[in-house]
């Protein structure tokens, strides 16, 4: 290869490198017996299914109906839950593809992010197609808004978890902080509770949670006028932007610390 | 060619930065095979991972015209859990090669059958490395890293090795990185002493010889 290569050449290369990388994760994590691939988003599938129960038993009643709030707000728990615990383990558990030239830190984040977030929406966007024709859930009054809310979240989820993969070069500490404070962000991302059923001093507190502004946006696209939903889809975006910009430069350094794995 | 200019690495220790390689400066040409002798510890394979591009150098810049191999063999760069078709098939899309061709080669030079579409964490070690430097070997490169000459499987097996890459490939830029002198002088055409994070360069493969027996 003479002299610095084109960019069409360039993002040819990019493209081979992620669908190489992401065919290996997913042949790897699901294996080639059984149903294999389609685990990814069989997976996600099962434990919504699960909640949507336990929610529905447990919850007795609630102000909208529980199937579509529980696949609504659990889809997006494990959007953002499964993408952060595949990131902080990207780079240790890679390194040695590293010695393949084409192959950057930045490409094994983007490959992990990208399956995550097919095996989420597959399972989301599935899920509420079987629960409508079950009539456990009643058709979407506006598709866009879901469409919109979702892809927001899931483009802020890409910008998180790069965070915290780039991160967790950085030391231990941070993949082990990760998982209490997984753990402390499930009940406040806005996937168990409406922003209108809160007081309205935890209403303003809970508005700073980028994560609340997406669940919003889709349950106003699932119900319509129906319920009042609280989002800013800027505020959303700003913070998509935010953490993409510090994922990113996290990600640089990054790929000065392998070494310290 | 491959030109390392400047290059230092340090590693965060408890006690601080270590240094690993100080200021190295090493020119590789063009079909050179360059032996790197030293002793355990003396930064080889720090040095073979800046050249791959695994890991980048704290200060000091790696220069490379034309593809490098990853470290010659290295079994590391595939995945246990999948089998050895999975991993020749993430190689040639990585390096974008055509699959049918490089299983061809694979399927003749590493004799594995249908151990191919069996899981590599259920390969002996003779079999690991009878695909491991197959897949190596599926793959054209313009500079072969080498990190130490593994001595596993059979004398078949290493005859057929010896064939493949000293020469077929006698033309490529060979970089061989051991601590065992004898192995440099019997497939290089130069060679440097690496000593203390040092690179010590040498006029011929006898002088860079002497100088590190008399060293160790």
């Amino acid at each position: 290869m003479q002299g610095e290569p084109s960019f069409p050449d360039s993002l040819r290369v990019q493209l081979r490198v992620l669908g190489a990388l992401s065919m290996r994760e997913i042949v790897t994590r699901f294996g080639r017996d059984q149903i294999g691939f389609w685990w990814l988003f069989v997976e996600p599938m099962i434990l919504t299914v699960g909640v949507t129960v336990l929610w529905s038993v447990f919850h007795g009643r609630t102000p909208v109906p529980i199937a579509a709030f529980a696949v609504s707000g659990y889809s997006m728990v494990l959007l953002w839950r499964s993408t952060v615990n595949s990131c902080i383990w990207a780079v240790a558990s890679n390194t040695a593809l590293l010695h393949h030239r084409n192959v950057k830190v930045l490409d094994l984040f983007i490959s992990r992010i990208l399956v995550e977030v097919a095996g989420s929406t597959i399972s989301f966007f599935l899920l509420s197609v079987v629960y409508v024709f079950l009539g456990l859930m009643a058709p979407p009054v506006d598709l866009m808004n879901i469409l919109v809310g979702w892809l927001a979240l899931a483009w802020f989820t890409a910008g998180w978890a790069l965070c915290w993969g780039a991160a967790s070069t950085y030391g231990e500490l941070v993949r082990i902080a990760w998982i209490p404070l997984g753990y402390f962000f499930f009940p406040i991302c806005g996937a168990a509770f409406m922003v209108d059923w809160l007081p309205s001093k935890l209403q303003a507190l809970a508005l700073w949670i980028p994560t609340v502004h997406g669940v919003e946006m889709m349950r106003a696209g699932i119900w319509g006028s129906g319920v009042r939903a609280h989002y800013d889809i800027w505020f959303l975006l700003a913070s998509c932007v935010i953490v993409t910009l510090l994922g990113l430069v996290l990600a640089r350094g990054a790929a000065y610390r392998v070494d310290s794995l | 060619m491959i030109e390392i200019q400047d290059v230092s690495k340090s590693y965060r220790t408890r006690r601080g930065p270590r240094f690993v390689l100080n200021r190295v400066n090493l020119r590789v040409a063009r079909g050179q095979h360059l032996g790197v002798v030293g002793r355990n510890g003396a930064g080889k394979s720090t040095l073979v991972r800046l050249i791959s591009g695994a890991e980048q150098p704290t200060s000091g810049r790696v220069v490379r015209r034309g593809s490098v191999s990853w470290p010659l063999a290295f079994g590391g760069a595939f995945h246990r859990h999948l089998t050895g078709l999975d991993n020749l098939r993430f190689i040639c899309r990585i390096y974008g090669v055509s699959y049918a061709n490089a299983l061809a080669f694979v399927e003749d030079f590493t004799e594995l059958g249908s151990y191919l579409r069996e899981p590599v964490m259920h390969y002996s070690s003779g079999m690991s490395a009878r695909l491991a430097f197959a897949l190596s070997m599926a793959i054209e490169f313009d500079c072969f890293l080498i990190d130490e000459i593994v001595a596993v499987g059979d004398s078949r097996f290493h005859e057929k090795c010896r064939i493949e890459l000293f020469e077929k490939r006698k033309d490529r830029t060979l970089i061989l990185v051991s601590h065992d002198p004898n192995v440099i002088k019997s497939h290089c055409d130069s060679a440097v002493v690496l000593e203390e994070g040092r690179v010590i360069p040498f006029d011929s493969v006898d002088d860079a010889y002497a100088h590190y027996l008399v060293q160790a």
